[in-house]
């Protein structure tokens, strides 16, 4: 689904990336983890080319990403994102929000896409919100619709970048939730986090990155339960 | 000092033929003002640093010399170069429209610079292209920000465009200074003259906050 061969990332003279490779499988649910700066949301923004790969190559389904012929925007189609900050539409409805791409991109008809974005936000338990701006919601809720708001677009993986960091710790637990329900349904995911908890119970696979590497990968009761390399065993300490 | 209305009254036909060719003059260089201006906002903020160039050089030029030279140099020498003649509503739009949209293009800019850089990273995420992402995510919510700074510059053309009065076009400024040369009064033509032009700006500004109720979201 997802392979990534050397990927290497700078900004300016500043290397984020120094060498990452590694295969993600579909339906496969991969928690990142690792230190502030160790280059784990930089590496999730090259897996949709939200920032431009320096070196290596990110194949999804096949295409090379890192290939500036390649046409971007019909692979960023199959690759929902969810941002710390939501990025909701402030000047759209929750409705309107969720219906905007698959109506501009996929040009599916009005009727179609709004009784779409009401199933999606049924599914998210928002769908008494269908009418209301981003602005009247509390943070679990923006990012609850920003959720249905990728998926609108059928995507093949969803990669979410810090969901979770940005709330109040009350509404943590609702936004997991519904991430919960996604793996459990099949979604490919690639989740960087500091939620360990989730990490552990959800994930597949846990990478532990730092200094722009993977430095260790295992499925998450081995990588909490027995941490092989000293930066992940002093990272767990001061986490777990 | 005595007030004399009855020669104001004697005045007001070409009071009021004056204050229409401003009104033509202020909507029409709004609206070419404003299109072009958007256009060289785009141009200033496009990433390849050469093609930008020619719009920065743009709003340079217009905005660092007055209006006043800008409309002479159109009026005596660009104008006639391309029609063979003089004529002051061309010339007078032109100057007006072709100034106006240097600051309006700083607007534009400052507006969508001024919005989260996770919005068009958001609405490319979703598989948008850049001029999608432009058209319904970026520039709505920019020109909600602008619609203040916008309004401003729309005042300041409508009083501006008393500079066209230089090159004899009739307009309201025309009037008020052909009136005081007929009776050698400055308080009627002038008083006149400045009530218009607060009346026209006052219109302006109610129509803009009215906009700008309507397109709040909360």
């Amino acid at each position: 689904m997802i392979r990534v061969e050397n990927l290497k990332k700078s900004f300016g003279d500043h290397e984020v990336l120094k060498d990452i490779t590694v295969s993600i499988a579909e339906k496969e649910v991969v928690v990142v983890i690792g230190p502030s700066g160790s280059g784990k949301s930089t590496f999730l923004r090259c897996l949709n080319r939200l920032e431009e790969i320096t070196g290596g190559h990110v194949y999804i389904n096949g295409m090379d990403i890192a290939d500036p012929k390649v046409n971007i925007n019909k692979i960023r189609e199959d690759v929902g994102m969810v941002f710390q900050l939501f990025n909701l539409f402030p000047h759209k409805s929750v409705l309107e929000n969720i219906m905007l791409a698959p109506m501009k991109v996929k040009k599916v008809t009005k009727e179609e896409a709004e009784e779409k974005a009401l199933r999606l936000l049924d599914k998210v338990g928002l769908k008494d919100k269908a009418s209301v701006y981003p602005d009247s919601l509390s943070g679990g809720q923006k990012q609850r619709v920003a959720i249905a708001r990728a998926l609108a677009m059928e995507p093949k993986v969803m990669l979410f970048d810090e969901p979770t960091s940005a709330l109040d710790p009350e509404m943590v637990g609702e936004v997991l939730e519904v991430m919960k329900e996604l793996a459990q349904e099949g979604m490919t995911m690639v989740v960087v986090t500091h939620e360990m908890g989730f990490a552990r119970e959800v994930g597949d696979r846990v990478l532990f990155m730092d200094g722009g590497y993977i430095v260790e990968e295992n499925k998450p009761e081995l990588l909490f339960g027995n941490p092989q390399h000293e930066r992940t065993k002093a990272f767990l300490s001061k986490v777990l | 000092m005595d007030f004399r209305f009855d020669l104001i009254a004697n005045y007001a036909p070409f009071f009021l033929k004056g204050t229409l060719l401003t009104i033509g003059f202020s909507v029409a260089s709004i609206i070419l003002g404003t299109i072009l201006g958007l256009l060289i906002g785009l141009g200033e903020m496009m990433r390849n640093k050469k093609l930008a160039a020619p719009f920065r050089v743009y709003v340079t030029l217009f905005r660092g010399t007055p209006l006043l030279v800008q409309i002479m140099i159109i009026h005596f020498g660009f104008v006639p170069l391309f029609i063979g003649e003089t004529n002051v509503y061309i010339s007078g739009i032109a100057a007006l429209s072709l100034n106006s949209a240097a600051y309006v293009a700083e607007i534009f800019r400052a507006g969508i610079q001024s919005l989260d850089r996770g919005q068009m990273e958001a609405a490319r995420s979703l598989g948008m292209t850049h001029v999608q992402a432009m058209q319904h995510v970026i520039i709505p919510q920019a020109f909600k920000r602008m619609i203040p700074a916008l309004g401003n510059e729309f005042i300041v053309l409508i009083k501006d465009s008393s500079l066209v009065s230089v090159i004899a076009a009739p307009e309201l400024m025309y009037w008020g200074n052909a009136m005081q040369g007929q009776y050698y009064r400055p308080w009627e033509p002038y008083l006149t003259t400045a009530f218009i032009y607060l009346i026209l700006t006052m219109v302006c500004d109610f129509l803009l906050r009215k906009l700008e109720r309507r397109l709040a979201t909360e």
